[in-house]
């Protein structure tokens, strides 16, 4: 059986725990041809530049900014979704709408912004049709000050239709008991989502929104680094971004590994808030 | 559940199923067609607008109708997308074949925990990184420190194996009965021969599912080949989208097309055309074994 697991193992160590030890970079002044031995040792001189630097602080305000819409919006989405096509009585309609909203979560980032860009760019289907009626140019893709909305919108478009999947899974553990009683009692369909297939999906929802808040500093790198030229780091900057062209662009190796940390630290601090929090609130937490 | 009303009559529908008024089938089925059309008219419209010809891409309607391969050939004739193809199918199948190779591998490792002394420790080694990740620059370094930059294999190894895929097989694997095993075993079987002749074939579905995870997850994969590949010849197709599609560089500067120049923007669409299709094609393939697989993996794990 050792042979079997050990590979895998061995894949772990080097791919997800080495890769820790680079962490030091942080509290060095890291040049990659002096190595992690030869590098001089700074403390904690990257930190104190970063959070000294207005752009550092504005990434990390456009990240924390998008991540509340994201919250907000996205997240919520999936269980309109999954609560709408549960109330659908035709099993085949619902077998067809669920393969077309799964589908663009399989569809990589390149392609859901090459799409989006020829469907609502400046040149796109959209504003062609708007200039047929007469009317203006809507720069949909490009607007700085649109384009958190934007960012958001097309995770709604992406990651909507497979988020339900999980939601399904909660309602379909629900006895039917309960909507039978229910029925007899007199509630409605609407009472019924109300009373019984919410708080039967609550802890799933629970969890999953403690889950998010581990992610609460990373906001879809792909997607925003894809489209940061059209709009500008003003609007696109984020920690992400921030840690790709100060570190892997920029060659300032110490910043951009200590606003990673800072990433990582502040995300596992909210999911361990989060989760007690949830506890107190009565529903069970993920540990 | 489904099942439980698959006949579909009106009378032999469970009661807390009763149909709803008029009014509400209205909205409902509104709300469902409005939906419906927003996740598929963008894809209708670039595959539309992949085969216009340069009259009709400009003129407005709500999908270009005339019809010409001009986008395609202009793309074929030259060697970037053809190129950044093979990539793509190279590294998508050498990927995946290995992390299916490992996941199985180690899941079945690990899907015994009680009899085999230091699994579980392994298994709880290996569910700890799904909490953490080291970070971009750590990464970085690491595949720079192997000598993996400007490597095919910078594109596989980062993201071979994947925790959550590892743990829906092994919830899969551990569902099987024991008896079945135990059987083999008596029988003089070794592990190897009853994970191969018993455990796999009763795991086609699940193995089906995490292949296709881990075939669009390369496929995609954009991220990787923006840090390791600095070689723009070794690029494989989102990294050619991106160049041509979205940062605007044109095609024909690159190649020596002898450009009879279909728009640029039908050209484009085309690239991204050629890009969705592969996952279009295997995608009905593997749906019908989502939710059983996901499912599984999701509730327990």
């Amino acid at each position: 059986m050792y042979a079997f697991f050990l590979p895998g193992v061995v894949f772990f160590v080097v791919f997800a725990y080495v890769p820790l030890l680079g962490n030091a970079a942080a509290f060095q002044d890291y040049s990659p041809f002096l190595g992690f031995r030869g590098s001089p040792w700074v403390g904690l001189a990257n930190f104190h530049e970063l959070f000294s630097d207005p752009q550092a602080l504005a990434a990390i305000r456009n990240t924390l900014i998008i991540s509340l819409l994201q919250v907000v919006f996205a997240f919520p989405a999936p269980i309109a979704l999954a609560l709408l096509l549960n109330s659908l009585i035709s099993p085949r309609i619902k077998r067809i709408v669920q393969s077309i909203v799964y589908l663009p979560h399989f569809i990589g980032w390149v392609i859901v912004i090459s799409i989006w860009q020829n469907v609502l760019g400046d040149t796109g289907g959209v504003n062609q049709l708007f200039s047929h009626v007469g009317m203006s140019t809507a720069h949909l893709m490009t607007d700085a000050s649109t384009f958190k909305g934007l960012l958001t919108a097309q995770v709604i478009w992406k990651e909507t239709g497979w988020g339900t999947i999980i939601f399904f899974a909660a309602i379909s553990h629900i006895s039917t008991d309960l909507y039978e009683a229910a029925v007899v009692d007199g509630a409605g369909p609407w009472r019924r989502t109300w009373h019984i297939t919410l708080p039967g999906i609550a802890n799933v929802i629970a969890l999953l929104l403690i889950l998010r808040m581990g992610d609460v500093l990373t906001v879809g790198f792909e997607q925003i680094l894809l489209q940061q030229n059209a709009v500008g780091n003003d609007a696109a900057q984020v920690v992400d971004t921030f840690v790709y062209y100060n570190g892997v662009l920029g060659g300032n190796w110490g910043l951009a590994t200590a606003a990673g940390i800072f990433k990582g630290v502040v995300g596992t601090v909210l999911v361990v808030v989060a989760n007690r929090t949830a506890k107190r609130f009565g529903t069970s937490g993920v540990f | 559940m489904a099942e439980v009303y698959r006949t579909g009559r009106r009378a032999e529908l469970p009661a807390w199923r009763e149909r709803p008024s008029a009014g509400t089938q209205f909205a409902k089925a509104l709300v469902i067609a409005v939906i419906v059309t927003v996740m598929l008219y963008p894809f209708l419209y670039v595959v539309a607008s992949s085969f216009a010809t340069p009259a009709a891409a400009n003129s407005g309607g709500l999908l270009p109708t005339s019809f010409s391969l001009d986008a395609y050939r202009s793309i074929f004739a030259g060697d970037v997308v053809t190129r950044a193809l093979l990539v793509s199918v190279g590294v998508t199948v050498a990927g995946t074949v290995l992390s299916v190779l490992f996941t199985v591998s180690t899941a079945y490792g690990l899907s015994r925990t009680k009899d085999v002394p230091g699994s579980k420790a392994a298994l709880y080694l290996i569910l700890l990184t799904m909490l953490f990740g080291a970070g971009i620059i750590p990464q970085y370094l690491l595949i720079r420190n192997l000598g993996l930059v400007d490597s095919y294999w910078s594109l596989i190894l980062p993201g071979m194996v994947s925790a959550f895929n590892l743990v829906v097989v092994r919830n899969f694997f551990m569902d099987i009965p024991a008896e079945l095993l135990e059987s083999a075993r008596i029988d003089g079987a070794g592990e190897l021969r009853i994970l191969l002749r018993i455990v796999l074939p009763l795991s086609r579905a699940v193995i089906a599912v995490i292949a296709l995870f881990y075939a669009v997850g390369y496929w995609n994969n954009f991220f990787n080949a923006m840090l390791y590949l600095n070689d723009s010849t070794k690029w494989p197709m989102p990294q050619v989208l991106n160049e041509y599609v979205l940062q605007g560089g044109q095609l024909s500067t690159v190649t020596d097309l002898h450009q009879a120049a279909p728009p640029s923007q039908t050209v484009q669409m085309a690239v991204v055309v050629i890009a969705t299709v592969p996952i279009l094609a295997v995608y009905p393939f593997a749906q019908r074994y989502f939710t059983k697989g996901v499912l599984t993996g999701a509730i327990k794990g």
